[in-house]
């Protein structure tokens, strides 16, 4: 045997026949699979992203939940008026001596002060300014009137609405969605990305057979695992703690979730084509996020900035996708209502995915 | 390997490189035979890296030609990737992953190669297979590295400074390692500023500086061709009374006197002739000597004798 033919036999015993591959095997779903490993491996991340939504939602739909009717207290000097103000239901009647009630009133224990004047007269003593000292008044006044014979000229009925839909807590929760798919999106791949090129480990990667689109792709596949979750998670506490109402067809919801999602990635890919150190990159997201986490709408209505804002405000991809959030979830829209807010998250998502490719550099 | 070029895993021909005010290569030429190791020997800043990365298709020349296995990066880039094995140099692979799942990953890339468990069987990291990469030693990260490296059963191998920063022990089981994938009869292209590893490990050594080619060969032909066989390394005499070096040329069998220092190096081609006569000379002078000591001669040697400085010096 001459020397050629013992390496040839040394060689070919060291190759290994290309084999079937199972479906585990595919560079996608490695890259996928390594994607979900080291982001449920991340307990921080987790937190961000499932916890905290959801610690915010519920602390600040306690704060800002709707309270039945609410029973003010008034007070007064003298039984007579007392007597004449018990038949009011919402008010809640202190016989105090004067300088008591006087001093009740100056720190707000209650809303109102019935004085008797002069002659069967009375007297009011609240704070004009305050909505509470009005409607004490009125109440007040009406009891006092009818107790002394007044008659009404016109029957009145009362129909009260308190359904779900109108609160703050409904409001809230399409803003938060919008809020933290833009936030998990953009970190999510932002950093990852940023990360792999501080290390080098981007360079490795293409150094290695590794087809260049099957990296990013994995993100957005694993966003979209992750979405499910993120967004189950959400939406179901809401309508399960505070009855916030999923009005609109679900799939439409999906669709909006996932077009946002996408969007958001491809703003955080283009954020991250360049940026080579963690804090250079946290500060360009921070500055590209705070303006939306103010005007889009998340925690207060997005029409209470100026007039001249609001074309800006509404070209703005969380606005668009809160409002469409908010459309689906409370008002039951479906997608051909809501189709200037799906062109401005596909206008954002075919820019920034645009630049992105233009501007991605692997080292 | 493909036509013509069988006995050539590489060709680099008139190689330009250079960053804004840096030039990293300076026109360079070189030619690794297939089956060989061959080593890029150079001080840090040498344009070592800038090579094997063109070479690796990772950074474009600005002029010149390279060839890998016959095949150019321009047109043949995807069958290429397939068939090399590279190493970079600090890459940090991620840390929350497992060693299992980091190979399995790259295995995922090649079509064809072991599995992932038995290339972690091949550069000994079984026990640590379910340990996440952060909780691994620098050794241990490097071996992972090469399994990285080794997972697509590559023809060709390009190790940037494999062993750079790792203790002694560590460094000598990296270099059984890849003495193991020599034997199976394919080609390596090794960077390294350690004198000792290119020396090991290498068939033949490419000695460079400031981008270019200073000498080319084995390590035995190099350190014969440009320095004698032993090293005499003395510290003598005192400022009052100081040595006469001149005389030291005249011993027969010194090839050259170089002072380090307040070190005097002498290049002899028979060290037991030498020896004696540079004690007798000593005495003759009436210096003592305060420290002695000779080793065979290095690529350290070769290198300090072309440049006129130490490979570590920068």
């Amino acid at each position: 045997m001459s020397e050629n033919a013992i390496t040839e036999v040394r060689v070919a015993a060291g190759k290994h026949a290309p084999r079937a591959r199972s479906f585990a095997d595919h560079p996608l779903v490695q890259l996928t699979l390594v994607r979900f490993l080291e982001f449920i491996r991340e307990p921080e991340a987790i937190f961000w992203v499932f916890a905290f939504p959801i610690l915010l939602a519920a602390g600040l739909g306690i704060a800002f939940r709707n309270r039945p009717a609410e029973v003010l207290k008034i007070a007064v000097v003298s039984p007579g008026l007392a007597q004449s103000l018990q038949r009011e239901k919402l008010l809640e009647v202190q016989q105090l001596d004067e300088s008591a009630a006087q001093e009740a009133l100056r720190n707000g224990k209650v809303a109102l002060l019935a004085l008797p004047g002069a002659g069967g007269a009375v007297e009011y003593r609240y704070d004009d300014t305050n909505p509470e000292g009005r409607a004490a008044r009125l109440l007040a006044d009406r009891a006092i009137q009818t107790a002394a014979g007044r008659t009404d000229p016109v029957a009145t009925t009362d129909q009260f609405m308190r359904e779900p839909g109108s609160r703050y807590i409904d409001f809230l929760i399409p803003g938060l969605l919008g809020m933290n798919l833009m936030g998990s999106a953009m970190w999510s791949i932002g950093f990852a990305i940023v990360d792999a090129r501080r290390k080098k480990l981007l360079k490795r990667l293409v150094a290695s057979p590794m087809p260049r689109p099957y990296y990013l792709i994995s993100f957005l596949l694993s966003r979209i695992l992750m979405l499910v979750v993120e967004v189950g998670v959400l939406v179901g506490f809401g309508a399960l703690f505070f009855h916030v109402p999923v009005r609109g067809s679900l799939l439409v919801l999906a669709i909006l979730c996932v077009l946002s999602s996408l969007s958001f990635c491809a703003l955080g890919l283009l954020l991250a084509s360049r940026v080579k150190t963690i804090e250079a990159a946290s500060g360009l997201m921070n500055v590209v996020m705070m303006p939306m986490w103010i005007a889009s709408g998340v925690f207060f209505s997005s029409q209470k900035f100026p007039g001249l804002m609001q074309p800006f405000i509404k070209a703005l991809p969380l606005t668009a996708v809160i409002d469409a959030l908010r459309a689906n979830m409370l008002q039951g829209a479906n997608l051909s209502q809501m189709m200037p807010q799906v062109g401005i998250i596909l206008f954002w998502l075919v820019l920034c995915f645009a630049l992105a490719l233009k501007l991605f550099r692997w080292r | 390997m493909l036509g013509g070029n069988s006995q050539s895993a590489l060709r680099v021909s008139q190689l330009r490189k250079s960053y804004k005010d840096v030039l990293a290569v300076d026109g360079l030429n070189l030619e690794v035979h297939s089956g060989e190791c061959f080593g890029l020997l150079g001080p840090n800043g040498a344009g070592k890296t800038t090579t094997v990365e063109i070479c690796e298709g990772l950074t474009d020349p600005d002029s010149g030609d390279v060839e890998v296995l016959g095949m150019r990066w321009s047109s043949d880039a995807t069958q290429l990737r397939q068939r090399l094995g590279i190493q970079l140099q600090d890459t940090q692979l991620s840390e929350k992953l497992t060693v299992h799942e980091t190979v399995r990953l790259f295995r995922s890339f090649f079509a064809q190669g072991a599995d992932a468990a038995e290339v972690i069987a091949r550069v000994q990291l079984e026990e640590k297979r379910d340990s996440r990469v952060g909780d691994l030693s620098g050794g241990q990260k490097q071996r992972l590295a090469l399994a990285c490296a080794l997972v697509g059963d590559p023809d060709f191998l390009f190790l940037d400074e494999p062993t750079t920063g790792l203790d002694p022990q560590a460094r000598r089981q990296l270099w059984e390692l890849i003495e193991e994938f020599k034997k199976s009869g394919r080609t390596i292209l090794l960077t390294t500023h350690y004198m000792d590893e290119a020396e090991r490990l290498c068939n033949r050594v490419a000695i460079v500086d400031h981008g270019k080619e200073i000498a080319l060969g084995s390590p035995r032909e190099l350190i014969a061709s440009t320095c004698a066989e032993h090293v005499v390394e003395f510290t003598a005499g005192s400022a009052s009374h100081a040595l006469d070096v001149s005389a030291l040329r005249r011993i027969a069998g010194v090839r050259e006197v170089r002072t380090e220092n307040d070190a005097v190096l002498l290049q002899v081609s028979e060290l037991h002739t030498a020896v004696p006569a540079l004690l007798a000379e000593l005495t003759r002078q009436n210096v003592s000597l305060t420290e002695f000591r000779t080793h065979s001669a290095t690529l350290e040697d070769v290198f300090v004798t072309l440049t006129g400085r130490r490979l570590r010096d920068e």
